[in-house]
Order: C-alpha cells, then structure tokens, then sequence
C-alpha cells in the first residue's frame, strides 16, 4: 500500500492525475467524435453518392484499420501534416505538436466513425411518419430537427453511445506510446522504476474499471431520463 | 508519395501480415472454446459459478486490451513461483503472452455472444425436441448449440473483425505484427502516410475478406 501513498513516496497522486488525464483525453476524444459524426451522419443518408462514398470510405477505413495504426499516424505524420499546411502560410519553423491533441484527435477521429454509424442507424429507425408530421404542423426546418428527431434520434442511440464510450475510454491507453502520460503510461513509469509490474498494471486495470463502472451508471441515468414517455 | 518505398515495403507488410493472421488464428480458436464454455457457466442456476462466468467476461471487456497484455507479459514473470513451473516455458514468449491475452480477451466478448444466442433461443424449438422424446444433453448439444451459432454469426463476425485490429497490440511486446513492421518503417523512413496506406489496406482487405466470409455462412445457414 505505501506504493500507493499520495507525496515523494508513493504512486498515488501521479496514478490520480493520471486517471483525470485519462478521464479528459477520452472526453475531448468523444466530443471531436461527435463533430465528426455531426458532419458525416447527413453525408451518410444523403442521397448524393458521391457524399455517400465520402462517408462510407471514412467509416469503412477507420473502423477496419487497426487503432494502433491511426495512432502511429497521427504520432508520426501530424507534425508534418501541420509544418506543411503551416508552411503555405509562411510559417516555417518548427512546430511541436502536443501529445494530448495528437492522442485526443486520433482517438476522437477514431470514435467520431462508430458514432457515426450509431447516429445513422437511429435517424433511420425512426419512423418516416415523424418527419412528415413535423413538416404538416408547419414547423420550420430548425424546429423539425430540434424539437421533433433530435430527442427521439437520442433516445435510441445513447444504449449505442455507450458502447462507443465505453470503446473510446478504453482506446485512449493506446495513446500511452506518445508519451502522453495517462493511467498506462503512469503504471509503466511506476513499474519501470519499483519493479514492481504485476501491481502497477493490475491497479490501472481496477482504474479502468473505476471508470467503466461509473460512467455505465451515469449513462443509465441519461438513458432513463431520453425514455421518458416510453 | 513515395511509391517507391511504398512497392518495397509491401512484401515485408505482408510477410507480417502473416504473423498477424497467426496471432489472430490461434487465439479465436481458443477463445472461442473459452467463450463456450463460459456461456454455459453462465446459463448454470448455481450464484456462484454464474457469479464467476459473469465477472470474468466483466473484468475483461472492461479493461483495456493493452493492460491485459503487460500484466500478462511483464507482471505474471514477477511472480518467484510461476518461474519454477512449466508455465514459464509458456510465459517467457512474448508471442504465446500476446495469444493468451487475446484468447481470454475475446472469450469474454465470445461468452458474452453466445449466451445472449441462448437466451433468445425460441422456446419452441427445445419443447420440440422435448415431444419428440429426444433427451436434453442431446436437445443442448444437437440443437441447442448450432441454433445459437447461426445466430451469434453476425455478431460473431465483428468480433473477429474487432480482434484482427486487437492483434496490433502485440507490436507492444516486441512482435513483428503487421502494425509493428508498419511502425518500424514509419519510424526509419519517416513516411508515415505511405506505409499507413499500405499497411491499413491490407488490414482494409482482412477485413473485406472476413466479412464476405461470415456473410456467406450466415447465408448458408439461413434458416429459410
């Protein structure tokens, strides 16, 4: 236990900031995500199909590539992603890219294509009936979205989100292997140097299911508070 | 783009990609036992071994993969005793601690599949078998189990899938996997999205011909 004590001499508050670090990168990953699929989900049910191909390649590739390998991208091509784009501007110095946006934007890129797949699915379990009412009571468009598909589109994804949540939380130990210094990271740093693995790596697996554990419990709550009326 | 590098670099991807395929192989075929035989502890009335099944499949889809993998690889060599043993000549391979870390992994997911098959396994099919007088070890192994793998297929498949992109992680301990060849290359020619395009169209064209596989079984064993 004194491995764990808060201070110089244990691991606890690192192996606490760490999990607010975790906690944050997942949450900014999720929230790009949903950008994302806000952008890609019309593409997907437009009728267009060139926009069609767009967001098909997207989620295809995103969601059969593994997450290692979009992590290395990011990690090794967003540097020069960025110097290049910053170069037309004509800026030519170095920029270094921080690893928490780095790991935040792949993970996010990564959990936007599962939303995205979830978002689609619930606007087309919803009945074509609701459209049309919304129209016929002369809602304007704004008002159809917002008031009439939106909450009946959340009521049927958030179950689905949920796994995408729970998928996007637990994608971000891979972010580990940038440096950034999360639950993983931390337990690595920890056991490299009280060589002691078998606890570190076992404490951040009971820290993960911390997390788990909980966001499953407020998400229940949201669930419970979508279906009122059902 | 470097084509050049990308034409030299495929053949080392897919000598990789074998090594994948490997990985993947093994541990679906173990998991899939393990997935089976916790889906049946699951179904059991007794608390405590349903207890056990679900807590296991709870631990294991709840934490990260990669945690699973470096407290098998790094923190199971800790223990004085293990290092005596015969597992040791298992534990010290970094290929055999990734496939028991993925076996167990996707047992999870697979136990968690197939018990919800069973669960939802009209009533109506065992009572048939029960008025044809034919005795319930053989309803479980002769109708039960092949009705829930038909219909576990689709869900099936996506693990598989979710498990051949899992396999990257093997390239955390030291396997050459397709992901850690694609990482080496990236890290000494510094061309990241050349050998990303490559490397992810082979994973793009696994992914294809698993999922036309799954297709085509469930189409085969469609119950219409």
């Amino acid at each position: 236990m004194e491995l764990l004590a808060f201070g110089d001499t244990g691991w606890g508050d690192e192996l606490f900031y760490a999990t607010l670090m975790t906690i944050a990168v997942s949450i900014t990953a999720m929230i790009i995500g949903f950008s994302f699929a806000i952008i890609f989900t019309p593409l997907k049910l437009s009728k267009n199909k060139l926009l069609n191909f767009i967001a098909n390649s997207y989620t295809t590739v995103i969601r059969g590539v593994p997450e290692l390998l979009v992590i290395y991208l990011f990690f090794f091509g967003g540097t020069g992603a960025v110097m290049y784009v910053a170069s037309i501007f004509g800026y030519n110095e170095y920029i270094e890219i921080n690893a928490f946006i780095t790991g935040a934007f792949a993970i996010g890129i990564i959990s936007g294509a599962y939303s995205t797949e979830v978002f689609r699915g619930a606007v087309q379990s919803i009945d074509k009936g609701q459209f049309e009412a919304a129209k016929v009571i002369g809602l304007s468009k704004f008002a159809q979205f917002f008031k009439i598909i939106l909450p009946q589109v959340l009521r049927l994804a958030i179950p689905n989100l949920s796994n995408v949540w729970q998928i996007t939380l637990k994608d971000t130990s891979l972010i580990s292997v940038t440096g950034l210094v999360e639950i993983m990271r931390q337990s690595y740093i920890a056991a490299g140097s009280t060589r002691d693995p078998l606890f570190f790596y076992s404490f951040a697996a009971v820290l993960y299911l911390l997390l788990t554990f909980l966001s499953m419990k407020l998400i229940n709550r949201l669930e419970i508070k979508y279906s009122r009326g059902y | 783009m470097d084509l050049e590098l990308m034409i030299n670099s495929l053949p080392k991807l897919l000598s990789a990609a074998v090594i994948t395929l490997k990985l993947l192989s093994v541990s679906l075929i173990i998991g899939l036992f393990i997935g089976l035989t916790f889906a049946i502890l699951r179904l059991n009335r007794n608390i405590v071994i349903n207890k056990f099944a679900y807590g296991y499949s709870y631990v294991f889809r709840g934490t990260p993969l990669l945690v699973q993998i470096f407290i098998i690889y790094f923190g199971l060599g800790q223990i004085e005793y293990l290092r005596s043993t015969f597992l040791w000549v298992v534990l010290k391979e970094p290929y055999w601690c990734a496939i028991i870390a993925f076996a167990l992994n996707t047992g999870a997911y697979t136990s968690e599949i197939l018990r919800s098959a069973f669960q939802t396994i009209k009533p109506g099919i065992i009572e048939a078998g029960k008025s044809l007088g034919i005795s319930s070890k053989i309803i479980f192994y002769k109708i039960q189990i092949p009705v829930a793998i038909r219909q576990s297929l689709p869900a099936y498949g996506n693990e598989i899938i979710l498990m051949m992109k899992g396999t990257s992680l093997a390239s955390t301990v030291t396997l050459m996997d397709l992901t850690g060849v694609a990482k080496y290359i990236i890290s000494t020619t510094f061309k990241p999205i050349e050998v990303f395009i490559v490397a992810g169209g082979i994973y793009l064209f696994m992914t294809f011909i698993i999922h036309n596989v799954i297709k085509f079984l469930e189409k085969k064993y469609s119950f219409n």
